[in-house]
């Protein structure tokens, strides 16, 4: 649905976008991360015809941006990250006014306004002065503008951000519902938002392309086959740590193993192995046959926070991304968070 | 040329659902109502000075009066334009609606053309209401209407072309103040650049003098119709929506 080739933004002073290229295909959900300033916003307005690109290519349902830019933006609905709200208009008036520039017409205009106030629970406010409007119902309608034409593709520039919880929560709800018929693009900067909402994710920072892969996956590689964590209790009164941690430590391919909790008479270990290396069977014969009780045994996951911020906080994310992404992975799999 | 229409209906809606279109027209109507009433006070007072006089002074309503009163409205027109044009970009560049229409399936000529048509049919509201007492002449007096037409085209033409220059200023800054500052500041330049022509006569004088809008406007008072004049006039209101096109198109590549 979307491909971008070798994108790049230059502007008189700094590169904003370098060298960028990705694939999304239709009807996922992608999350675009980076912290601020990194290069999003200029990759979807890109995207959007907004403003051309200084060299690569990017095609969007088919369609180059260069070169059709008006079917392009027949096929992308957008919403920047302020929602582009006349204050002055009511919301029925505006969404009419936005679906005639998308091309919309009589019967099919009407139809797709009600659609769209029902879909984005803004029925309510139909009437209402957009100026007046709280920011969860002007979000709702900048969200409400971008599906009016029924695009396929949705790219949202931060659709959460300055939200209170409730109406983050609605947000996400209302963007997963859009997910079957819209392949949909959308930045942010808040991770849990990437796990709990996209497929798949799309890391740049400094305006390169730092890493490209699936939600799940990106965890996986990074978690490794790696860190286990393992909760060892005894069966009557408390333990010697530092004679469980030996026993552990003897386990084939354990490379490290650190205590990180005592309470009571269970004790928390976090267990480093090798990769690749399947170690949770030995550790938790090594265990039992020691006498011990083995109450937990799961991985140590990574969450994508741990990910990003190794990925974008490490110099090497600035050397040419296809290549730098697995070893910064590796790199990230040595890592574990609590 | 149906988004045109569109873009053009849309911002005609916001000129009205705000106070500033009956602003502008109450402040123009008082105004002009007011050159009216003094402009016929006038001309009923030497008419019968002449009469008394016994003079059968030959006095044409057309020249002692509309003439006049057009020369003021298009000099009341020079403060009102830069107020019609200066939201119509930089509005949308600082509340960043501009992104909508940026990327919506539209051109930018659409875009700037129903803008600048809006801004026109404003002006052209305006001039309606100077119709509305310039009907008591035809019912008391029997003005000529012909001169009269040419000059409501003169007058149009003229407040096109400073509209079209409004347009490409506000699409320059986000600052409405801004806006129409320079559009004023450009718009006076543009009406008293005549005055080099007056003491000097080199090329170069004349060319800039030549440039001046009122220069071109005075035979459309006058009731004669030059084509000169209607090219100029033409020729500056695309040079202004081609500004316009250029610098939408340079924000693109910016911002």
């Amino acid at each position: 649905m979307i491909t971008v080739k070798q994108l790049t933004k230059r502007y008189a002073r700094n590169t904003a976008v370098d060298h960028i290229s990705f694939e999304v295909s239709k009807g996922q959900i992608v999350g675009f991360l980076g912290p601020n300033g990194a290069g999003k916003t200029t990759t979807m307005r890109m995207l959007t015809c907004f403003m051309p690109p200084t060299s690569g290519t990017a095609t969007v349902a088919g369609f180059d941006v260069l070169d059709k830019p008006l079917e392009v933006r027949r096929h992308i609905g957008y919403l920047p990250e302020t929602p582009p709200l006349y204050p002055e208009m009511r919301t029925t008036e505006y969404l009419t006014f936005v679906g005639k520039i998308k091309g919309l017409r009589g019967p099919e205009l009407t139809k797709r306004v009600e659609y769209v106030l029902g879909r984005c629970a803004i029925a309510d406010v139909k009437d209402k002065v957009l100026g007046k409007l709280s920011k969860g119902y002007r979000q709702r309608v900048g969200l409400a503008q971008a599906i009016i034409h029924n695009p396929d593709v949705l790219i949202l520039d931060e659709p959460t951000a300055g939200l209170d919880p409730k109406q983050i929560n609605e947000t996400r709800d209302l963007i997963k519902g859009l997910a079957g018929d819209h392949t949909i693009i959308l930045s942010t900067h808040i991770l849990p938002e990437v796990e709990q909402t996209c497929q798949q994710v799309i890391i740049i920072n400094k305006g390169k392309l730092v890493a490209t892969d699936s939600v799940s996956n990106l965890q996986y590689r990074a978690r490794g086959a790696g860190s286990v964590l393992i909760e060892v209790a005894g069966r009557m009164g408390a333990l010697d740590a530092s004679a469980v941690q030996r026993r552990l430590e003897q386990v084939a391919g354990v490379s490290r193993v650190i205590l990180k909790d005592t309470r009571d008479n269970r004790l928390v270990f976090e267990v480093e192995s090798e990769r690749d290396h399947v170690v949770r069977g030995d550790l938790a014969r090594a265990v039992v046959e020691a006498g011990w009780n083995l109450n937990e045994l799961r991985s140590a996951a990574v969450s994508l926070e741990e990910v990003f911020l190794q990925l974008t906080n490490s110099d090497a994310a600035n050397s040419q991304a296809d290549q730098a992404a697995p070893a910064e992975l590796e790199a990230v799999a040595s890592k574990v968070q609590e | 040329m149906r988004n045109v229409w569109i873009i053009c209906r849309k911002e005609l809606r916001s000129y009205f659902v705000s106070p500033i279109a009956y602003f502008l027209l109450a402040v123009f109507a008082i105004v002009f109502g007011y050159f009216f009433w003094n402009g016929v006070s006038a001309f009923v007072f030497v008419g019968m000075e002449s009469q008394m006089r016994g003079e059968g002074f030959p006095m044409n309503i057309n020249e002692f009066l509309i003439r006049n009163l057009f020369l003021n409205v298009s000099v009341i027109g020079l403060f009102l334009i830069p107020m019609m044009t200066m939201r119509l970009f930089a509005e949308e560049k600082r509340s960043g609606t501009i992104e909508l229409l940026a990327t919506s399936p539209v051109r930018d000529f659409e875009i700037i053309l129903g803008k600048w048509l809006a801004a026109v049919i404003l002006y052209a509201e305006m001039l309606l209401l100077t119709a509305v007492n310039f009907l008591w002449l035809f019912k008391y007096g029997n003005p000529d209407w012909k001169p009269l037409a040419i000059g409501y085209l003169g007058l149009l033409l003229q407040a096109g072309a400073l509209l079209a220059i409004g347009t490409f200023i506000s699409t320059l800054t986000r600052n409405q103040i801004i806006a129409g500052a320079g559009t004023f500041g450009v718009c006076l330049l543009l009406w008293v650049l005549g005055w080099v022509g007056e003491y000097q006569y080199t090329t170069w004088s004349r060319v800039i003098s030549y440039l001046s809008v009122p220069l071109h406007f005075e035979a459309f008072l006058k009731g004669v119709l030059y084509t000169k004049d209607v090219v100029f006039l033409v020729s500056l209101i695309f040079l202004g929506l081609f500004l316009t096109a250029r610098s939408l198109e340079s924000l693109r590549w910016r911002s």
